[in-house]
């Protein structure tokens, strides 16, 4: 039997407000425990919330991002549960009426594009954090009501490779409206999963289990081939797939069941009488969307058609938006695009990768990489002395002085070279007669000689010509 | 002395030109208290000491002349928080509770150096009619102690009509204001939904909570409402509209001609008690030779529905807003709870009394799955319909007027046993919080001895003319100014 | 009428409020709620079809704040009101399972 699979993603984005979405403290994280904390986030008896717009305007410009329909009226509601981090008891959200629905992202797997649906998006609060040992647990509450964006996706996802594409469109995507860090080892970014099988041209889902907090996108992978595999293993020896939710087990890539108490999920959804409704102005919307920053693919466009790179090169340089934001920056300060790209995405990028870090933790600036090719474009530095000043420019070093410092700069001035010319030249007579006969190998035995003389710094291109100059009036 | 016949504007000459000081008049608040509340027990906490001296620092800066209540003794509902003074909504669950901010309310009287003498009795968490739910103690009503001040602001209401203060603080959620102030002959006003600002009310049901003023006098009870009103940053639902000053138009000009009031046949018929009946004919009779238009010719068909949509949907709010007590992060946590689901099943079951579990489960039941649609969003639905009823009648009409309570004051005792019987009480006072509308009790009579309530409701924002149809009223009758007998001094 | 709720529907309730009943308790309390219940199914005779739920009589609409940051340094208040705290952070029972609810 040969089946198919659906895979449905729920992702939470926390969003990167000054203040938290229903009180003002502040959203600030690595600091003592409960010190981002108020009676509003402790739910102190009488105490009322009160919305922040910034999370609002947010979650309308991730709806535009996600070329979602916002909803135009809108109101809140409360989900219902019982847990140590969550201090009301119930969560603060949206479930009848989504601040945006039926969005899209477009993905690409192994050449082939589609379009997956998204359902519909939310904003609401995050809880606090639970600490154990093994006979108690501590709640910091920091965290609490830290604003997210639930982004549901339609089940349109037909594969693991689908899912992970279709979480780094909506991470790439995301992270351009700059609204959201969309880190998952920072947990900025969480994914819920749920996948079903079913025979192929079957017109009823199958049974679905889910998956809930899996912390990378390989995991992801691995979490729902392990799942798709179990599902057809179970249906196949005639066995029926349990709704249940299961735990991603990172050391043995295998998939658990988790005990569940049942009934327990009865979260009494209901509107939260203390914030009144919104009304979504189609002003407001417009000034959202003349405020949303460029989303990758236009900047792409931009790339290709503008600056003459090539789609690939587009494609890597708009994979993060710092990157693309660094590109920018460093193109603006007068760089050749060219060579930028070329800088980002060779050296720069493996360095990153073999430092394992972001490009922001590093002391890399725009100035410092656009002044390094202004060097190189003006003859200042060879192409081989530029390695070295990157590696000056990557501790924060400004490239004309580093160079400087260090010796690293060509001989260009012809009054300095001609000399020398005239000493190789008078040195190596054979070689002025091979070339006269027609050798031009001898030229580059000559350009050597000089470049000898000169320790590597003469700048070549100079020297040729002084070279050729001389030669041809011999 | 006695605070029963005292006009706020007039304490307020005296102690400016020192012919009292507010430490004299507090003192004078705590000796009636004294003199009264062993047997009316309304307060659960007093706040003597506090109290005394502020008073003395009042007297010391001066009474300013633009703090209507600087060195005024009041009262405070216990479901209001209080910074620094234990707030305990009644309940075993907050027993040891001290808050670390005050409500809005609080600020703006103490923005006016008001004297808090203490926090007053109430049903658990305001749930009930009675005071009788309370964790502590019943409140007895002064009228005659064997029967009940009605609830939920029954020390509230208890504590005015002992003379103790001029004014107690109370919140409205059902007719916990105007319940007890018609069983007790004093005046109170729940303001329109938004109007004065909730932040630090304890929570019952959040779209029908309000604090307002239980009082001696109709002018005074508009004094105080305005110092409380108003739009705050804290409570999103609290309204921008502008507060007027009601009292500036109470006065000897103010009449009641042309007024058009509405009587709805629901409101007087059959399940009214006779004594009741009479009480409210003879005041419509009253309004009617003041010139006022009285239409009997009205009918607000889904009346019957207000107690059966109003008890699924406050309840269903308050088993929600109730959840956050669960012995995490303040108030009672029970001691022989191990685990921490423990925690929340001991610290609830122990911490809350019968009433507010009943609701608690009437509510969780209502929005439960399968539930919901027939209950709570029935319910909703039924709101909508109780808010055009009303919508209909005031949009040809001034005023709607009818008795705060099918009777007086009950035994204390006599109903507790039966839930329902308690519920079906609210009857004529829950429709008006549904529809979020303002409206007033006013002392009308008596029915064998027992004071009984005009209510009368009004537009949406609209206090001003209940404020002038009580003031006129008042004015010329004097069932305001009988006072119970108590403490001996009458 | 029939009542709408058993004892077993009262225990299952009372779960989700996290209260608990002993047997006597849930003897008295089943056919008080069962009484109420019953009053609510009155509404079941008004139609309402086409009617809009009210879920509140606020007259605001758009009511949001800017997004500024107040730290509150209430910090020790909140702890001290607590009824178990260890090192700055509030101290339970250990949570049983290991999964957080998904409010998350």
């Amino acid at each position: 039997m040969n089946f198919e699979t659906t895979i449905g993603l729920e992702v939470h984005v926390e969003l990167k407000t000054h203040s938290k979405i229903y009180s003002p403290t502040p959203v600030e994280f690595g600091d003592e425990p409960n010190a981002n904390t108020n009676v509003i986030d402790w739910a102190y008896p009488g105490t009322l919330p009160t919305l922040n717009k910034g999370v609002v305007r947010d979650g309308i410009m991730a709806g535009l991002a996600l070329h979602a329909q916002i909803s135009k009226h809108m109101h809140f509601d409360r989900k219902n549960y019982f847990y140590p981090d969550n201090p009301k008891a119930y969560q603060v959200t949206q479930s009848e009426t989504p601040i945006a629905h039926d969005g899209w992202i477009e993905i690409e797997v192994d050449g082939k594009k589609k379009k997956i649906g998204i359902k519909e998006m939310h904003i609401e609060e995050d809880a606090g954090k639970n600490t154990h040992t093994s006979n108690y647990s501590y709640v910091d509450l920091n965290r609490q009501g830290t604003p997210l964006i639930e982004i549901v996706s339609k089940p349109d996802i037909a594969s693991p490779e689908e899912a992970v594409a279709y979480l780094e469109a909506l991470r790439q995507r995301i992270q351009f409206t700059g609204i959201s860090d969309v880190k998952m080892e920072e947990g900025s970014m969480r994914v819920d999963t749920n996948i079903s099988i079913r025979p192929i041209g079957s017109d009823k889902f199958g049974t679905k289990t889910e998956m809930k907090n899996i912390n990378s996108f390989n995991f992801v992978r691995k979490a729902l081939n392990f799942e798709q595999q179990r599902h057809e293993k179970v249906i196949m020896s005639g066995g029926t797939i349990a709704q249940e939710t299961r735990r991603f087990d990172e050391a043995t890539g295998e998939t658990i069941s988790m005990r569940t108490k049942e009934g327990s999920d009865d979260y009494r959804y209901f509107p939260e009488p203390d914030i009144p409704p919104l009304e979504v102005s189609d002003e407001w919307i417009q000034e959202i969307q003349d405020a949303m920053p460029e989303m990758p693919g236009e900047r792409r466009a931009r790339y290709t058609n503008d600056l003459g790179l090539s789609a690939y090169d587009a494609m890597v340089l708009t994979q993060t938006k710092e990157m693309s934001d660094f590109f920018e920056a460093t193109i603006a300060l007068g760089a050749d695009p060219k060579k930028a790209a070329n800088y980002l995405m060779n050296d720069v990028n493996s360095y990153l990768n073999d430092k394992q870090v972001d490009l922001q933790d590093t002391k890399l600036t725009p100035a410092n990489l656009a002044g390094m090719i202004k060097l190189i474009d003006d003859g200042t530095i060879s192409s081989k002395m530029a390695k070295k000043v990157f590696k000056g420019i990557l501790d924060g070093e400004e490239p004309a002085a580093y160079a400087e410092k260090n010796g690293l700069v060509q001989l260009s001035d012809p009054a300095k070279l001609q000399p020398i010319v005239d000493d190789v030249l008078a040195n190596n007579q054979q070689s002025i007669e091979d070339y006269k006969n027609g050798k031009d190998r001898a030229v580059g035995f000559l350009v050597g000689q000089i470049m000898k003389q000169t320790r590597g710094k003469a700048n070549p291109g100079v020297v040729n010509k002084l070279l050729m100059k001389a030669l041809n009036e011999k | 002395m006695k605070f029963n016949d005292t006009d706020l504007t007039q304490l307020h000459a005296d102690l400016q030109a020192k012919k009292v000081s507010a430490k004299e008049l507090t003192k004078a608040a705590f000796d009636r208290i004294k003199e009264t509340d062993d047997d009316v027990k309304a307060f659960i906490t007093l706040n003597e000491d506090e109290a005394l001296k502020r008073a003395e620092a009042i007297d010391n800066e001066g009474i300013a002349t633009d703090k209507l209540l600087a060195g005024v003794p009041l009262a405070v509902k216990d479901n209001i928080v209080t910074k620094g003074l234990k707030t305990t909504a009644a309940s075993k669950m907050l027993e040891n509770f001290t808050p670390i901010y005050n409500a809005t309310v609080i600020e703006k009287l103490n923005d006016q150096d008001f004297i808090n003498v203490g926090k007053t009795n109430l049903d658990e968490f305001a749930m009930g009619g009675s005071t009788e739910n309370s964790a502590f103690f019943t409140t007895h009503n002064p009228w005659d102690l064997t029967r009940v001040p009605g609830g939920s602001s029954g020390g509230s209401a208890a504590a005015v009509a002992a003379g103790d203060v001029i004014g107690a603080l109370g919140t409205d959620t059902g007719g916990s204001i105007r319940m007890p102030s018609s069983y007790n002959n004093v005046v109170g006003l729940k303001p329109t939904y938004g109007r004065v600002s909730r932040w630090g009310a304890i929570a019952f049901g959040s779209s029908f909570d309000q604090i307002g003023w239980i009082t001696n006098s109709v002018k005074n009870n508009a004094l105080l409402t305005q110092i409380i009103s108003g739009q705050d940053d804290h409570d999103m639902t609290s309204s921008d509209r502008q507060v007027p000053n009601w009292a500036a138009s109470l006065n000897e000009n103010t009449n009641v001609k042309g007024l058009k009031i509405a009587v709805p046949k629901e409101y007087l018929d059959e399940g009214i008690q006779p004594g009741v009946r009479t009480v409210i004919n003879k005041a419509l009779k009253h309004f009617e030779e003041l010139g006022a238009i009285i239409d009997t010719d009205v009918s607000m068909p889904h009346t019957k529905y207000g107690v059966p949509a109003y008890y699924i949907l406050a309840s269903s709010e308050a088993s929600s807003n109730l959840q956050r007590y669960d012995g995490i992060r303040y108030g009672f946590r029970a001691p022989d709870a191990k685990t921490l689901e423990e925690v929340y099943v001991k610290s609830r079951t122990q911490g809350f009394g019968d009433e507010v579990k009943r609701r608690i489960m009437l509510g969780t039941f209502s929005l439960s799955a399968g539930f919901y649609d027939a209950y709570f969003n029935k319910a909703a639905k039924i709101r909508t319909l109780i808010a055009q009823d009303f919508a209909n009648v005031l949009k040809d009409h001034d005023l709607i007027m009818g008795p705060t309570g099918a009777n007086p004051a009950f035994e204390i005792g006599s109903e507790i046993a039966d839930p329902k019987t308690m519920y079906m009480n609210d009857i004529l006072t829950v429709p008006v919080n549904m529809a979020g509308l303002p409206a007033m009790s006013l002392p009308a009579g008596f029915d064998n001895g027992l004071p009984v309530g005009l209510h009368i409701i009004g537009k949406a924002f609209d206090e001003q003319t209940i404020y002038n149809a009580g003031y006129v009223f008042e004015q010329t009758t004097d069932f305001h100014k009988q006072t119970p007998k108590l403490g001996g001094q009458d | 009428m029939a009542s709408q709720i058993d004892q077993q529907q009262v225990k299952h309730v009372a779960e989700l409020a996290k209260l608990e009943f002993n047997d006597a308790e849930l003897a008295k309390f089943t056919p008080q709620l069962g009484s109420i219940i019953d009053m609510f199914e009155e509404l079941q005779e008004q139609n309402t079809d086409g009617v809009d739920p009210m879920y509140s009589p606020t007259d605001r609409v758009n009511v949001m704040r800017e997004d500024v940051a107040v730290k509150s340094n209430e910090r020790e208040a909140l702890l001290k009101n607590a009824p178990d705290t260890e090192g700055g952070l509030i101290k339970v029972p250990a949570i049983m399972d290991d999964e957080s609810e998904d409010g998350e």
